[in-house]
């Protein structure tokens, strides 16, 4: 029967090829993050200091909160005096006394502006001046279904196709390569970059690049191999398997095999140090919320000085198409009380210099309700931008409730304008690289 | 090198659609064709085809009548749990309306969402159902062939929220599974389910609803391009009046627009069958379906037919001509593309990944693990992202190396320890399952009588390898063997099954 090469050539053409073929080595580097070859996985005490070092960019983390299902931000970010409000919102408009009223501050001043009132822990950082809420976010011919419209703040791109803005980032970032150009690494490995960090079992589309995959993980105890539960001794060889993946991928290019293999690279190299980062108690409390449990990962991967620079996590669902009122409130509730002991937790690590927190959602909803005491999907909403390096107070302008586009918000602000800011002045790289076109920046951060 | 000469890689893959020759037809041949028009096979199960030669061996897959099997019961399951009010009770909930009786409006709100509940639980046990009839069918190709329509006429439970009319729209293109496709399309215009979710229910002479239209065109035969806004308009319109009432199809002569349309160039007063006539005489209709099954059953190809190149080109026009040949049946496609050396090409063979279903139903399949709990088996396919029923949109799931990420990595690999020990990653004994499984049947030197005493250590790991990878990884075979002493030695029932945890942790293991 003729059913495999002859393993002895096998190993002959690997180890030739390996030796041969450089090319082929760069490739295989480039799937392994750097923490494999840093020794330095010992946690670095917070008070030794990660803290920011100024000027030095390589230093900042960006950290993404999505918030899935279309956000209302109307009931989050209320225009309490405007009557319109209240006219089509007859039974779910939020009344002033049921408000966090805030105070003027930020570029645009006239603040008629009050929060909902479950989102006290934002209020405070609002009146710390470490939140900026973008105001009237959205994008023109608004998609209304999640998919396409969260495909297209995925991409950065109207028409919702291609790679992740951050993944063309981070691509351009390893390979010197960005937005237009063919599939092929240029072959300069100039930096050794990390992939983006996601927590939950996908592979979110905005962090996904031609060339960089995010590591993506659930909870600690899934993000291993359970073989061990069988028997701990056999543990040994299973490691030796995984890490003889470089000698196979080598050979295997562009196959469906080589993309496994550097997925697995991926998962062996990151899943010791990232469970190692999260078993360790967080400095701070979080509360019980499926989010704050998420933040409370990315707050000690941050701490154990991970070199990732972007985070994602996600909150949801919030299509409140029926009986909006309790459970919006309870969501954004968790939303900010996460949030506000996230940033606790980077103070009290001294890494909140280091870290911009942003929250948005693929569209805000119709202004008026709908029959079943909840919202139907609309378009533009406001944008939550957390740290000591936003400006705090409200950028863009609120849209008018009065002229409507067939009774929806037309957006003041487009989305991208706040991407190019993020990559030009936070992550240091050349936004119209990353972006079609170029995008004027409102100026949300003090950088 | 020229100035503008680019080193292309010559396109080196078979792509001869004629039938490749019984000699060429060996273990592997035979292994990758039970692995692609089913859920993989046994050892025993690879060598038997192996030996019946290519044309049996898929005329037996493809002859699935033949082979009996239970069907699936209409009333396997209870179709009443979301029935419509009965009159009476409109009358009743009228009244209480009118009268603003919180009481009685209360009453039939708990009725409404206990009904919900009922009706939630019954969908699981319709995806448990399906799940198991995929482990325990003899006509695998039967099953993978609902699954590709699944995909195909992609039908969400969260939308139309009654489990009834997700488990008949099942039946239906099991059904139909290797059928004529005229008469797929002819069925899912009367599918209340399919009706439902791209809300035909609402489309009506006086305000057409193009929902389906659109799809119908798009995604399930003709593909992006091949059609005008006008053909969807016009199209919408000859749907118009094609709703259901409970479980069935219903035609409302009243909501049918009668005047005369123009769609995809025909012409006349044109319904929901000349609608389907009319897309099926298109010439954009079978290289669409024939792209899509060639991406289920072979390898990625760009979705858009007009984008294809080189090998795919051609191998999709030939399929394209015999489905035209053929009036559209279905079942000649696919003898002419199993049977093919394009089929069996090695750049064709391993390399595709298997989709949640494929890996968990082809695990049990072919390992002959037991099956566990159900509950956390079907869960875990819903991890790594392939809910049944719940597709995430009306495209279906995207496959391929969108399944990947070190999340479901870890998933994927896991499921395979539970399978193969019962033991779980997450940190709660409770769920752990002690069913014993002993793997030694599964490795044909085990059982050659030839052999005496214990097999050769490399002869033992290299089987397990061809059978359970299709290849055999540098280096592997050492540390196999050296976990299995580590536990017993490798001619043992856990031996072997040391080498299959290692086996199936490894990232070939995805590949079928």
């Amino acid at each position: 029967m003729n059913l495999h090469n002859d393993p002895t050539n096998a190993k002959a053409y690997t180890r030739r090829a390996f030796i041969q073929n450089s090319a082929l080595l760069a490739s295989a580097a480039l799937t392994v993050p750097a923490f494999i070859q840093s020794s330095a996985l010992a946690m670095p005490k917070p008070e030794q200091g990660l803290s920011s070092i100024p000027g030095v960019d390589e230093d900042r983390i960006l950290v993404i909160i999505q918030l899935s299902g279309g956000n209302d931000g109307l009931n989050t970010v209320v225009p309490y005096r405007d009557d319109a409000y209240y006219r089509l919102r007859p039974s779910i408009g939020i009344k002033p006394d049921g408000l966090h009223i805030l105070s003027r501050n930020g570029s645009n001043g006239a603040v008629d502006l009050g929060l909902n009132t479950a989102m006290t822990g934002i209020r405070e950082l609002y009146d710390e001046g470490q939140c900026a809420i973008v105001q009237g976010v959205g994008y023109p011919n608004p998609n209304r279904s999640h998919f396409a419209s969260m495909d297209i703040w995925h991409t950065g791109e109207l028409s919702g196709t291609g790679d992740g803005w951050i993944g063309r980032y981070v691509d351009a970032q390893c390979c010197g390569y960005g937005k237009g150009e063919s599939g092929t690494p240029d072959g300069s490995l100039e930096k050794q970059v990390e992939p983006p960090i996601a927590i939950g079992n996908e592979a979110p589309l905005m962090l996904t690049g031609r060339n960089m995959m995010p590591v993506s993980f659930e909870s600690a105890e899934l993000f291993a191999w359970a073989g061990k539960k069988y028997s701990e001794d056999i543990v040994e060889e299973h490691r030796k398997l995984t890490d003889m993946i470089n000698e196979r991928i080598d050979h295997e290019k562009d196959s469906n095999n080589a993309f496994l293999l550097r997925t697995a690279m991926d998962a062996r190299v990151s899943s010791d140090t990232i469970r190692r980062a999260v078993s360790e108690k967080p400095l701070v409390n979080y509360p019980s919320s499926n989010l704050a449990g998420q933040l409370s990962m990315i707050g000690a991967m941050i701490r154990a000085g991970l070199k990732t620079r972007v985070y994602y996590a996600s909150h949801g669902s919030f299509d409140t198409h029926a009986n909006q009122p309790g459970n919006h409130a309870r969501l954004l509730g968790q939303f900010a009380s996460a949030v506000q002991a996230f940033q606790n937790d980077l103070r009290a690590q001294s890494n909140d210099t280091r870290v911009l927190t942003i929250a948005f959602s693929e569209f805000g909803r119709r202004v008026g309700q709908n029959a079943s005491n909840g919202t139907d999907h609309g378009t533009a909403a406001p944008m939550f931008m957390f740290g000591p390096n936003v400006r705090g107070g409200f950028h863009s302008q609120h849209p008018s409730l009065t002229s409507l586009d067939a009774g929806d918000l037309k957006y003041t602000c487009d989305f991208r304008s706040v991407y190019a800011e993020i990559l030009d002045s936070w992550l240091s790289t050349s936004s119209k690289d990353v972006l079609e076109g170029q995008f004027k920046h409102l100026r949300v951060l003090n950088t | 090198m020229g100035t503008h000469a680019t080193t292309t890689q010559p396109d080196r893959i078979e792509t001869s659609m004629l039938p490749i020759r019984d000699e060429e037809f060996g273990y592997r041949e035979a292994r990758h064709l039970l692995w692609r028009a089913g859920f993989g096979g046994t050892d025993e199960q690879i060598r038997t085809l192996a030996g019946w030669g290519p044309k049996k061996a898929v005329d037996f897959i493809l002859d699935y009548d033949d082979i009996p099997f239970e069907n699936d019961s209409p009333t396997a399951f209870d179709h009443n749990i979301m029935r419509s009010r009965t009159r009476e009770e409109n009358m009743a909930l009228r009244r209480a309306q009118q009268a603003g009786d919180e009481n009685t409006l209360s009453k039939f709100r708990e009725m409404r969402q206990s009904a919900q509940r009922d009706d939630r639980r019954q969908m699981r046990e319709i995806r448990h159902w399906w799940l198991t009839r995929m482990i325990q069918t003899p006509r695998p190709l039967e099953e993978k062939m609902a699954l590709f329509w699944h995909g195909h006429f992609a039908t969400s439970y969260r939308t139309i929220e009654d489990s009834y009319h997700m488990y008949q729209q099942n039946r239906m293109l099991r059904g139909l599974a290797l059928g004529n496709f005229r008469d797929l399309l002819l069925a899912i215009i009367r599918d209340p389910a399919m009706l439902r979710y791209l809300n035909n229910n609402q489309n009506r002479k006086d305000a057409p609803n193009e929902n389906l239209a659109r799809e119908i065109m798009e995604l399930f035969s003709l593909g992006e391009g091949n059609y005008s806004e006008r053909d969807i308009r016009e199209g919408a319109r000859a749907l118009t009046g094609f709703t259901y009432r409970d479980d069935a199809f219903f035609y409302n002569d009243r909501q049918h627009d009668e005047g005369s349309k123009r769609v995809l160039g025909v012409y006349g007063n044109i319904d929901g069958d000349g609608f389907v006539n009319a897309i099926i005489r298109s010439p954009h209709c079978a290289p669409f379906i024939c792209a899509k099954l060639y991406r289920f059953f072979v390898r990625e190809i760009p979705t858009d037919t007009k984008a294809l190149e080189g090998a795919e080109r051609t191998v999709v026009r030939s399929l394209s001509q015999t489905m035209e040949q053929a009036r559209f049946e279905i079942k000649p496609v696919l003898r002419k593309l199993l049977l093919s050396r394009h089929f069996y090409d090695p750049s064709v063979m391993g390399n595709k990944i298997k989709s949640p279903v494929e890996l968990v139903v082809g695990a049990v399949r072919s390992l002959n693990t037991p099956v566990r709990n159900l509950t956390t088996v079907a869960r875990a396919i819903d991890t790594m992202g392939q809910s049944l029923f719940l597709p995430p949109s009306v495209k279906g799931w995207d496959g391929g190396r969108a399944w990947i990420n070190t999340s479901t990595l870890f998933t994927r690999q896991n499921t395979l320890v539970y399978l193969l020990t019962g033991e779980l990653a997450q940190n709660n004994t409770r769920f752990v399952d002690r069913t014993p499984y002993d793997p030694r049947l599964l490795v044909s030197c085990m059982n050659d009588p030839r052999i005496e005493g214990d097999p050769p250590d490399e002869l033992i790991a290299n089987q397990v390898m061809d059978f359970v990878l299709g290849r055999r990884p540098y280096g592997a075979a050492d540390q196999l063997l050296s976990a299995a002493y580590k536990v017993d030695k490798p001619a043992s029932s856990s031996g072997i099954r040391t080498m299959l945890l290692l086996t199936t942790s490894m990232p070939e293991y995805q590949l079928c």
